[in-house]
């Protein structure tokens, strides 16, 4: 790890205004990747600012119909949260899924997103669910949020604040984990919303990415049996020593299936 | 509440402080003034190294900057292979250096270029990042299978060729084979691994210039070895002037056996800076730079008549070396490997060659079961393959090609001697565990559910106890494979146990103890066992090859016997009887025939407070040992495993696994029955989750992180049903014969049996990823 300067703010304006005095500063929301990165000397950034002292950055709450999360709340605060299990089930046991309980107990959803690691589980339930992404600046819904690899709608200084997840009448998740390190090779949310059937895949491709296929077989008729496979081409998704691009290509329909009937 | 004699399942002593945190591990000692070392590693698979210029690397706070010249100016020998093998022409296998610095180029991913000291970890390490090596990188070969048409990597040996070796007549077979009904044909590939011990390699030398004497703190499988490999071969040091502590160790599964460049390379930057010198790899250098294991490309054939009696196997295989040998890399594929292929069967004609080569790779060498592994690989699954073929049952075709009870002592054809075992009560036992005759019911049921069900056998074994030294030495060991015990006694009766074996996990603390108590009919609890100190221990030969209690108990045993010998010397003086006439039971010295009797205790206290004691004898009660065994040691046994496969993904559940194992006596059965869990997971990581891949353009390792090699966790797991027979082993004074390593070496076919039978293919490759399990499913439907 190279050094860099420290920084915990108490709000979110302190932390935006860190960033901005900051050279090259990164923010740092639970660290699940970025602390790894910098013990491999893969990053170098003059600052490090830290949410984690953030108060209005955490908590879950309803409003307005909708189940909204704060960006510094973590996995294993989603995981427990009776609310989030009464609104959004599926939402819960994603977040139970996520790497193991200390990354689940130090990661949050803010981190997570802002992220986009292209295997990460919470990109999917945003895109899946049609959520909201508050950030210090705006919001942005998920279809435009998630724009590649690692790359987000995000700009200079801008602060994920909360996500705002429209409560589906039914959700499901299911993923089939890289054996090694139980990120998703392919996971699929399927929701049924206000706006229709959406369902969003993660793993299989460089960016997570809504299916076609699978919301025109699901607004149908909302069954397994329904699921007849992916619009995604082979050729679009990845392909490394775990799984190639036909079997990523193939387990989206298995998971597809699974997740529709984990939503019941 | 267990008394802690021989054969009670007394808890691991040693437990309460490594649970506790209060281990204390070669990272945990600190030396007034010492320095931390880092080693630039090299980032090509196979580069010239043209210069190296360090100009800008020297800086605040670092110390000094070694490359391999400075190794060199200062004579440090190359670290040696510890065991030749003649090849097929009468000539020594090639010997290319292996210096502990790179002098001349760079030969794998991870070899070390340069050593930076400096007064913390991160000075050296940024040190490191402005050293400038012009490196004129050449082609590299990762692939095994491809050595002979790759870029040579040492111009000692042509053709990337370190030896190509036979075992068996080649005339023979070919009769054999002539003479077949049925001759079943197989290629497979024993993948790599990468040992992953929980506790990364580190080392802390210090140098006394006062004294002349050097300290070594390391995470050796065996200090004494690595002090002779380090004195006789590489620094020079005489044997006197080096001591080598190895402290609690975390792991070593044969990966800290060998002698490597990092510690070798702080010994001798101590005494050139005259202070302490550390070094703690981290994990992604574990990956790049410990000896990794396994790696075979073989092709094998088993001849068999009408009736499937095996007539001869005939096995073909490429081993990797990887880019150096390491210390015992040669004798793995070979006198650890082809002696092991006759298995528990009567095959009367077996032949055997072996070409070891030479790749842009980590070093090769013995990794828990080490040839053994690769031995029953091959042969259980050809086994399998010809039952299919044959449309026998397999368990049946294995009992008809056992070796009988009443065939002991049985000279197999490939070299070794089994003295014992009993194969078929093995076999029946694990088919009764597993409910054999259920099986084709528990299929139909998980047909029934759109799954996929098959069951594997692996009857398997293993020569450890490594091992009689004149037969080692015959086949081209440099050293002895004896071990050494001393038992000393204190005047209040607690006793010292000094053994050779090195304890990194497996329990010796308590089996030993459990040992010494139950020999001399002491305390448990006044037991105490001392290891891993050259400065403490007697010359010894450390742990691997399973031979810790085969080997290392025998010697405590025979120590354990000469002061009972001395003892009852003390007794008849104590008692005004004969020697002659005492007898040792249970702790006490009797004279014959009456009931007047000398505790140990007793005779403890005398030796020490000699007041009334035979005007001839030596006060003390402290004796040393030596054993040498006899013969290997032959543990064997079978086990199945049953499991589901979701066709749908390709995910295989490990439905249920039964292993019966003959490991002779047993001492404590809780911590043999750990070892066998610990074995058979190794084992299942084999052959479903674990693999080193290289990148087979550039020689990166693919598989550098936990994100990308598989290690099997507790839910990959089934809960395993483990039991024995016991067939005592005939030449050692326990009737021992090891469970280290069976576990790993029965697991990986019993697992592909089973995967390749619930689909109904032929082969897998291992791992047996569940995309390779989807797609044959897939094809088989």
């Amino acid at each position: 790890m190279y050094d860099f300067t420290y920084h915990r703010p108490g709000s979110v304006g302190d932390a935006a205004a860190a960033l901005g005095k900051a050279g090259d500063g990164k923010l740092m929301a639970g660290g699940m990747t970025l602390i790894p990165t910098l013990k491999q000397r893969l990053a170098n950034p003059s600052d490090l600012i830290d949410l984690g002292g953030i108060a209005e950055l955490k908590g879950i709450k309803e409003e307005g119909g909708a189940l909204v999360i704060g960006a510094m709340t973590t996995h294993a605060e989603v995981a427990a949260s009776a609310l989030v299990k009464g609104k959004i089930a599926a939402l819960a046991a994603l977040a139970d899924g996520i790497g193991d309980p200390q990354v689940r107990n130090r990661g949050t959803i803010g981190g997570s997103i802002a992220n986009n690691d292209p295997a990460a589980d919470y990109p999917a339930a945003c895109l899946g669910l049609g959520a909201t992404i508050k950030t210090n600046k705006r919001s942005i819904a998920a279809d435009a949020f998630f724009k590649g690899m690692f790359e987000t709608a995000l700009e200079d200084g801008e602060i994920v604040t909360a996500v705002s997840f429209p409560v589906p009448s039914k959700a499901g998740y299911a993923k089939f984990p890289n054996p090694a390190s139980r990120y998703a090779i392919v996971g699929v949310f399927v929701a049924k919303t206000g706006s229709g059937v959406r369902a969003a895949v993660t793993g299989a491709g460089p960016c997570v990415f809504r299916d076609k296929a699978i919301e025109d077989a699901l607004t149908g008729s909302w069954s397994a049996d329904a699921v007849k496979g992916s619009s995604a081409s082979a050729g679009s998704l990845n392909s490394d020593i775990h799984a190639s691009s036909d079997y990523r290509a193939h387990l989206i329909g298995v998971m597809a299936k699974r997740a529709v009937q984990a939503a019941g | 509440m267990p008394d802690g004699n021989i054969g009670q399942p007394v808890k691991r002593r040693e437990d309460q402080r490594f649970l506790t945190g209060k281990g204390r591990y070669t990272d945990d000692i600190h030396r007034q003034g010492e320095l931390h070392a880092y080693f630039l590693r090299s980032p090509h698979a196979h580069a010239a190294i043209k210069s190296i210029d360090t100009s800008a690397a020297k800086g605040e706070g670092v110390v000094a900057i070694f490359t391999g010249a400075d190794m060199a100016a200062d004579k440090v020998g190359s670290l040696p292979c510890g065991w030749t093998v003649t090849d097929r022409n009468g000539q020594p296998h090639k010997a290319p250096p292996h210096f502990p610095l790179a002098r001349d180029k760079a030969r794998y991913v991870g070899d070390h270029v340069a050593m930076v000291i400096a007064t913390s970890y991160a000075a050296a390490k940024d040190a490191a990042e402005r050293i400038e090596v012009d490196y004129d990188v050449l082609p590299a070969n990762t692939n095994t299978a491809k050595f002979a048409k790759a870029p040579e990597l040492h111009a000692e040996a042509p053709g990337n060729l370190c030896y190509d070796w036979v075992l068996g007549d080649e005339a023979a077979i070919k009769q054999a084979f002539a003479g077949a009904a049925h001759v079943t044909k197989l290629d497979l590939v024993n993948n790599r691994l990468i040992p992953n011990a929980m506790e990364p390699r580190a080392a802390i030398a210090e140098y006394d210039s006062g004294t002349g004497e050097y300290t070594l703190w390391s995470t050796s499988q065996n200090p004494h070895l690595l002090r002779l490999i380090l004195c006789a071969f590489v620094l020079g040091i005489p044997e006197t002037k080096l001591r080598v502590i190895a402290p609690d160790v975390g792991g070593g599964f044969g990966s800290k056996i060998f002698a490597y460049a990092e510690e070798t390379a702080c010994v001798w930057a101590s005494k050139k800076l005259d202070r302490p010198v550390r070094w703690t790899g981290d994990r992604s250098e574990a990956f790049l730079a410990d000896a990794h294991g396994r790696d075979h490309v073989t092709h094998v054939e088993l001849a068999m008549d009408k009736d499937g009696k095996f007539l001869g196997l005939k096995v073909d295989t490429v081993a990797a070396m990887g880019a150096y040998l390491s210390s015992f890399a040669t004798c793995v594929p070979t006198y650890l490997y082809a002696t092991l292929l006759a298995g528990q069967y009567t095959t009367p004609v077996i032949y055997c060659n072996v070409k070891a080569v030479f790749t842009n790779t980590a070093p090769v060498d013995a990794y828990r079961g080490a040839g053994r592994p690769e031995a029953t690989y091959l042969l259980e699954r050809i086994v399998e393959v010809a039952a299919r073929e044959m449309k026998m049952d397999p368990a049946e075709l294995r009992r008809k090609n056992f070796i009988q009870p009443s065939q002991y002592p049985y000279q197999t054809p490939v070299a070794l001697v089994y003295d014992t075992g009993n194969y078929e009560a093995s076999l029946d036992a694990a088919l009764a565990m597993i409910d054999y005759k259920g099986f084709p019911a528990r299929k139909a049921a998980s047909k029934a559910k759109g799954k996929l069900r098959g069951i594997g056998f692996s009857s398997y074994i293993e020569a450890c106890g490594i091992a009689p030294s004149a037969v080692v030495g015959s086949l081209g060991a440099g050293v002895g494979l004896w071990e050494s015990a001393q038992v000393r006694f204190n005047a209040t009766g607690t006793v010292s146990v000094l053994t050779g074996s090195h304890a990194h996990g497996q329990g010796h603390e308590t089996t030993f103890a459990q040992l010494v108590a139950d020999q001399l009919g002491i305390p448990y609890e006044n037991v105490d066992v001392v290891h891993g100190d050259t400065g403490r221990i007697p010359m010894a030969m450390g742990t691997y090859g399973s031979r810790s209690l085969a080997v290392g108990g025998s010697a405590i045993v025979r120590a354990c016997n000469k002061v009972i010998e001395k003892g009852k010397k003390i007794a008849a003086h104590l008692l005004e009887a004969s020697v002659d006439d005492i007898e040792f039971k249970n702790g006490a010295f009797t004279v014959a025939g009456t009931d007047k009797s000398k505790t140990m205790a007793e005779v403890a206290f005398t030796a020490y407070v000699p007041h009334k004691y035979p005007a001839d004898l030596e006060p003390g009660l402290d004796e040393t040992a030596f054993y040498d065994p006899l013969n290997f040691t032959y543990p064997a046994g079978t086990h199945i495993a049953e499991v589901e496969i979701d066709p749908d993904t390709g995910v295989t559940t490990i439905a249920d696994w039964v292993a019966v194992d003959d490991f002779g006596n047993v001492i404590n059965p809780m911590i043999v029955e750990g070892q066998v869990h610990g074995g058979i997971a190794q084992g299942i990581g084999q052959a479903l989750l674990e693999n080193c891949v290289y990148d087979q353009e550039s020689g990166q390792l693919t598989t550098g992180s936990y994100m990308d090699y598989c290690m099997p966790r507790a839910d990959d797991l089934p809960s395993f049903k483990v039991g024995l027979t016991t067939t005592a082993c005939t030449h050692n004074p326990l009737g021992v014969k090891g469970c280290g390593e069976a576990g790993a070496i029965a697991a990986p076919p019993a697992l592909i049996n089973a995967i390749t039978d619930a689909l109904g293919v032929m082969h897998m490759e291992m791992p047996a990823s569940s995309e390779k399990v989807w797609r044959a499913a897939q094809a088989a439907k």
